[in-house]
């Protein structure tokens, strides 16, 4: 029986169905991903001034996002921001912005870590060449941050990429809302066919994510 | 040595996949009947519907044969003609928008969509949060169970789980029932998975899809036909849109008129029901 029930994945146009579902998760996670990259590293360096003020409401503005449920932001953003606000845009592009938020969020505490890990005495010797405030960021912090933050970039990445299974919840049509139509639709010619899409998602994730975290691994290799 | 080669073809795999991805995702847009949401706009009467030129209509993606999507990735079923006829008839094109069981308010509420036709059910509580028009079809809850062992009376679900779907007339139904244990889900794939899994006793929803369902899976059996009120099954349609309500009644006279709705359930449901269900057991005909 089980060998027969991988044919729901080539019955019609179902796998390019699949595949069109990864593509919408695959643009949804690197969209985020950019904007939330360049979000956070401005707010990463907010943090690491000494303006009290500033620090505070970025802190709330990462706690919020660090605690609240990525569930939770969605149905927020899809139904609730248009009732209120009366913001309604697709569901696609509430996501994204749901996501960079969050992404920002989280790499504004790494970018935070990260420049503030950089030895004490190469931003003295900065100071010492008389770099101005902005130049000691763009050529001595910056760049030496940034190697040791991308680690932990990567697996942010990955968090990412597996999160974009929640999309569904707000109907968006990304691997998994597919797949399930898929199941219901074969149900009667396919039994197993739940097992066999099922499977089939697990590996599109682990291929999409394995390589990210092997690279995470030998960066981190590398550093020691 | 092994170990990098393994992460080579990893890689070299991803960078395909993503490919394969994005040839399919960007050259066949819609290959899965997804509709694209609009921007915020509270004109959804009948007038402002014909101007724009679509209408916004949402249905189950999972639940044949009411709402799916069949392998070609075209979304068929009861509902789903309903909702292209209704378009024809208004004179637009339909956008069609996907719902869970249990955000069919909200995506009215939010203004995700103009009219819901996923076999919803017109309950006392969602009188006060949307509009209805005239009932299509008239259903009661169900309950089905393995026929290893049946449950044939309310009796028999005393100190047991029975599985629902969130926001579901079943759910309200057993939550006012003392003694029952419920385990809510999210989707109908979700709660059926459940009952193969044995993870409760039974599981109760609306028997009209039931009985679909049992002739699929012909383990299980429908013990309980009717439990609790008889209910009737309606378009919705955002709370106070007169205008789309009034269209959307004279649409349902007409259409009862010239039987569409027994065409409907040739088409679409017979196949599914098998001979013991007759169309009077499911269509609210004024006959």
């Amino acid at each position: 029986m089980l060998h027969s029930g991988i044919n729901v994945l080539f019955e019609g146009r179902n796998f390019a169905r699949l595949m069109a579902g990864l593509w919408t998760s695959t643009w949804i996670a690197v969209l985020a991903l950019i904007i939330g990259l360049a979000i956070g590293t401005i707010f990463g360096v907010l943090r690491t001034l000494k303006n009290r003020p500033v620090r505070f409401i970025l802190r709330i503005y990462l706690e919020f996002f660090r605690i609240v449920p990525t569930v939770v932001l969605l149905y927020l953003v899809y139904y609730i921001l248009p009732r209120s606000l009366h913001v309604n845009w697709p569901a696609t592009w509430m996501s994204v912005l749901a996501f960079a938020l969050w992404v920002g969020a989280e790499f504004s505490d790494i970018v935070r870590g990260a420049i503030e890990s950089v030895p004490k005495n190469q931003r003295e010797s900065g100071m010492a060449l008389g770099l101005s405030r902005l130049q000691l960021f763009r050529y001595v912090l910056i760049p030496q941050a940034f190697k040791l933050e991308l680690p932990a970039t990567i697996n942010l990445a990955t968090r990412v990429i597996k999160t974009t299974s929640l999309l569904m919840i707000i109907n968006i049509m990304e691997v998994i809302n597919v797949g399930q139509q898929i199941i219901e639709a074969n149900n009667q010619q396919y039994p197993t066919g739940v097992f066999w899409v099922y499977g089939f998602i697990f590996i599109l994730y682990f291929i999409l994510d394995y390589p990210l975290s092997a690279w995470a691994k030998r960066l981190t290799a590398k550093q020691k | 040595m092994t170990k990098k080669i393994f992460n080579w073809i990893m890689g070299i795999l991803a960078v395909l996949v993503i490919a394969t991805a994005a040839f399919f995702g960007i050259t066949q847009p819609g290959l899965n009947g997804s509709a694209s949401g609009s921007r915020w706009n509270n004109e959804n009467n009948v007038s402002s519907i014909k101007r724009r030129g679509y209408i916004r209509i949402a249905v189950f993606g999972d639940l044949p044969p009411y709402g799916w999507v069949n392998s070609q990735g075209k979304r068929v079923g009861y509902d789903v003609r309903l909702a292209r006829r209704v378009a024809k008839d208004l004179g637009v094109k339909v956008r069609f928008v996907q719902v869970n069981a249990n955000n069919r308010v909200d995506t009215l509420n939010s203004n995700k969509a103009d009219m819901i036709l996923a076999n919803f059910t017109v309950t006392p509580e969602r009188k006060k949060v949307v509009s209805w028009a005239k009932p299509y079809m008239k259903v009661s809850v169900g309950v089905i169970s393995p026929k290893r062992a049946p449950i044939t009376s309310a009796k028999q679900l005393q100190g047991k789980n029975v599985i629902v779907t969130k926001g579901t007339t079943a759910e309200n139904y057993f939550t006012s029932q003392k003694g029952v244990g419920l385990l809510k889900f999210d989707s109908k794939t979700q709660q059926f998975n459940a009952i193969k899994n044995d993870r409760g006793a039974a599981l109760a929803d609306d028997n009209s899809y039931l009985y679909a369902w049992v002739k699929r899976n012909p383990k299980f059996t429908v013990g309980i036909k009717n439990i609790g009120p008889n209910q009737y099954i309606s378009p919705a349609v955002k709370r106070g849109n007169k205008s789309l309500q009034n269209w959307m009644n004279h649409e349902i006279d007409k259409l009862n008129r010239e039987s569409f709705f027994t065409y409907d359930y040739n088409k679409e449901l017979k196949p599914y029901f098998g001979k013991e269900i007759r169309p009077s057991d499911i269509l609210k005909q004024g006959k």
